[in-house]
């Protein structure tokens, strides 16, 4: 990376939130900053980028206050919480964290399904209280290895969960918009069609229109009632009442769920279930992807400010 | 009194010769409970001297002796790590030509007694490898990913109200120190590969076949690792082999995984290591004195505890009971058993 310009050229980049403290250190001897909600008019009009920290909403009228704009980058691997259709219809560049967050989403999603499966979480519920000198039985739990897994978007994250789960000598097929010929899995063009083939379901695709909901009680319902459905990607890729429904009525086993519709607020009644495991939007985070996310945010402001193709910019 | 166990073993041992009277099938002593479709699978094949049998009221080295004394007396006895195969059990039953066990480990079994008497003992080979090596790969992702405490976070309604519970560390790049690289060793070092770690191991020699880096003692593989893991057998050798020193040799960052045995390690040790913060974490199936379990760790965020379920899956129990038959069917036609174990294969 080129060395950081001397303090009074700094580029000027709109924040869409305040930063957290380690990105605001490692990025304040490189860029000058204001955030949207406070700039004055100069700062509005200069700004060229809109650094998105976090996953606050950008709609088309905070876009709209930023004539100059011409990039948003963002934080995080999923953008729907960009108005892409604002951003596709200026003309701006967007970009994410590229494969900064993949291996830790991937680990974790692995992390889930094995917590479920195996029970891992609740044994150890179990065990801190106190009961193994008392009780007696435990009930069986089911082999991981060996599962038929069928992962739903095989891009960073979804490769990756796939390639960790073949040295389970899990069975892998996978779902996406369009096949990749590079890829040694077999491609399901319908979900339903994997969820019917699979015995667990990995969702780590983005969340768009296409893909809201597409999770319903026909796909959960193909999956069955040994099934168990993971998600790292978007709580918004499932139908949660539907899911809820699902569960309840063993229409599925179980579920590990990173995710939901409405964070922070998690369904009530999924914390009383003993067959899913549920975790705090985690699956992307670790001290040292942070460090990741860092050099990629970098590497997009930097190539955007000398007039270098971007690193990780989407396709609209 | 006297007279009334007196009785009792007549009776016993008049039922036991009833049972055994039945059919041309040979006896098998039966020391385990087991389920249904496994005490069918038996009973198609032999007569079964079931310790477990309802209304069997002998406890269970006065139900050997018993059985010892019925006519074709049983040559087989199907076991599992509760049952002390020592010189006082063999002497108990002089019939016994054969041990099957139905345990993951060894430690229960005096190998070389059964060696002297010329009693062949079979363990369970590979029938539970692949799902303990599953479950060390969930326990590590666990400590180090924080899985279980989040969860419990999510659970007490705590995100909504604190904010994201704190962050994990990375499994991709660490050093991952296996001790004993054998069926299970291996399966773990295969899967945590594929995890972008890196491979260590202790054994008692290095494998040619594996271009992993051999440490020849414990405390080296410590001292070059991010992670430990314990998969190697009980034995004089190995116990306690993670103790004090090796702790401190992992370091502040370090994080243990046991799904061996609880002896393995020095586990007043751990929790000190714990409690004070020379290690980061640890993922423990097993334990010195199970069921018991040191209450401090149950305030400890950063250890995930189970009762010893690693090898607890449908799938293996099904395994066993073919396999446990397929040693006992090899026994009785006078085939080389499907798994046998030597008294010299291991350091005892």
């Amino acid at each position: 990376m080129a060395a950081p310009p001397p303090a009074d050229e700094r580029p000027l980049v709109m924040l869409a939130q305040a930063l957290f403290p380690e990105f605001a250190a490692a990025l304040a001897g490189r860029y000058r900053f204001a955030l949207l909600a406070d700039a004055d008019a100069a700062a509005a009009d200069e700004a060229r980028a809109l650094l998105v920290g976090g996953l606050p909403r950008v709609t088309a009228q905070h876009l709209g206050v930023l004539p100059a704009l011409k990039l948003v980058a963002c934080t995080s691997v999923g953008v729907d919480h960009v108005d892409l259709d604002a951003c596709r219809s200026r003309g701006l560049s967007v970009t994410n964290a590229g494969a900064a967050f993949a291996a830790d989403s991937a680990d974790y999603a692995v992390g889930l399904l094995v917590a479920v499966l195996r029970r891992v979480a609740a044994a150890d519920v179990y065990v801190r209280s106190g009961r193994w000198a008392a009780d007696g039985d435990y009930p069986l739990t089911t082999k991981v290895s060996g599962k038929r897994v069928g992962i739903v978007g095989l891009g960073n994250i979804g490769s990756r969960v796939a390639r960790r789960l073949a040295a389970f000598g899990c069975a892998v097929s996978y779902h996406s918009r369009s096949p990749k010929p590079s890829a040694p899995y077999p491609f399901v063009p319908a979900l339903r069609d994997l969820a019917a083939g699979s015995d667990v379901l990995v969702l780590s695709c983005a969340l768009t229109d296409e893909t809201k909901h597409m999770v319903n009680r026909d796909v959960m319902e193909a999956l069955g009632k040994g099934g168990v459905l993971v998600n790292v990607g978007r709580g918004g890729l499932v139908d949660e009442p539907e899911l809820l429904r699902c569960l309840r009525q063993g229409v599925i086993g179980g579920a590990g769920l990173d995710v939901y519709e409405n964070e922070p607020a998690v369904p009530p009644e999924l914390l009383a279930m003993e067959n899913v495991v549920l975790s705090d939007h985690r699956a992307v985070l670790t001290p040292e992807s942070i460090g990741g996310v860092l050099e990629v945010v970098i590497a997009n402001l930097d190539a955007f400010f000398s007039g270098r193709p971007l690193v990780s910019p989407m396709e609209l | 009194n006297r007279k009334g166990v007196a009785l009792l073993a007549v009776v016993a041992t008049l039922k036991l010769a009833t049972m055994a009277a039945a059919g041309g099938k040979p006896a098998v002593l039966l020391l385990r409970p087991v389920d249904a479709p496994f005490a069918a699978a038996l009973r198609d094949r032999f007569r079964v001297l079931d310790l477990y049998a309802p209304g069997q009221a002998l406890p269970a080295l006065a139900f050997v002796a018993a059985a010892a004394a019925v006519p074709e007396p049983p040559r087989a006895t199907v076991i599992w790590g509760g049952v002390r195969v020592d010189a006082s059990f063999l002497d108990a039953a002089p019939s016994l030509r054969c041990v099957v066990s139905t345990a993951a480990g060894l430690d229960h079994i005096d190998l070389a007694e059964c060696a002297r008497r010329g009693v062949a003992v079979a363990n369970s080979g590979e029938v539970y490898s692949t799902d303990v090596a599953d479950y060390a790969v969930g326990l590590l992702l666990d400590v180090l990913r924080r899985v279980s405490a989040s969860e419990r976070y999510v659970r007490r309604g705590s995100w909504a109200a604190q904010g994201d519970y704190p962050l994990g560390s990375k499994l991709g790049g660490k050093r991952v120190g296996i001790i004993g690289l054998g069926n299970i060793g291996s399966r773990i070092a295969k899967r945590l590969e594929a995890f972008g770690c890196i491979i260590h191991y202790n054994s008692r020699k290095p494998k040619d076949s594996v271009s992993y880096k051999y440490f020849p003692n414990v405390h080296e593989l410590a001292a070059e690792s991010d992670v430990l893991v314990v998969a190697c057998a009980l034995n004089k050798a190995t116990r306690h082999i993670v103790n004090k020193d090796v702790l401190e040799a992992l370091g502040k960052d370090g994080v243990v995984v046991n799904i061996g045995r609880g002896a393995n390690i020095d586990e007043a040790e751990l929790v000190i290591a714990l409690r004070e913060g020379k290690i980061a974490g640890a993922g423990l199936d097993v334990f010195e004195h199970e069921p018991k379990v040191p209450a401090e760790l149950f305030s400890m965020e950063n250890v995930v505890l189970s009762r010893h379920v690693a090898v607890l899956t449908e799938e293996s129990r099904s395994d066993l009971r073919a396999h446990t038959i397929g040693n006992l069917e090899a026994f009785f036609s006078g085939q080389p058993l499907l798994t046998p174990v030597h008294a010299d294969s291991l350091a005892q």
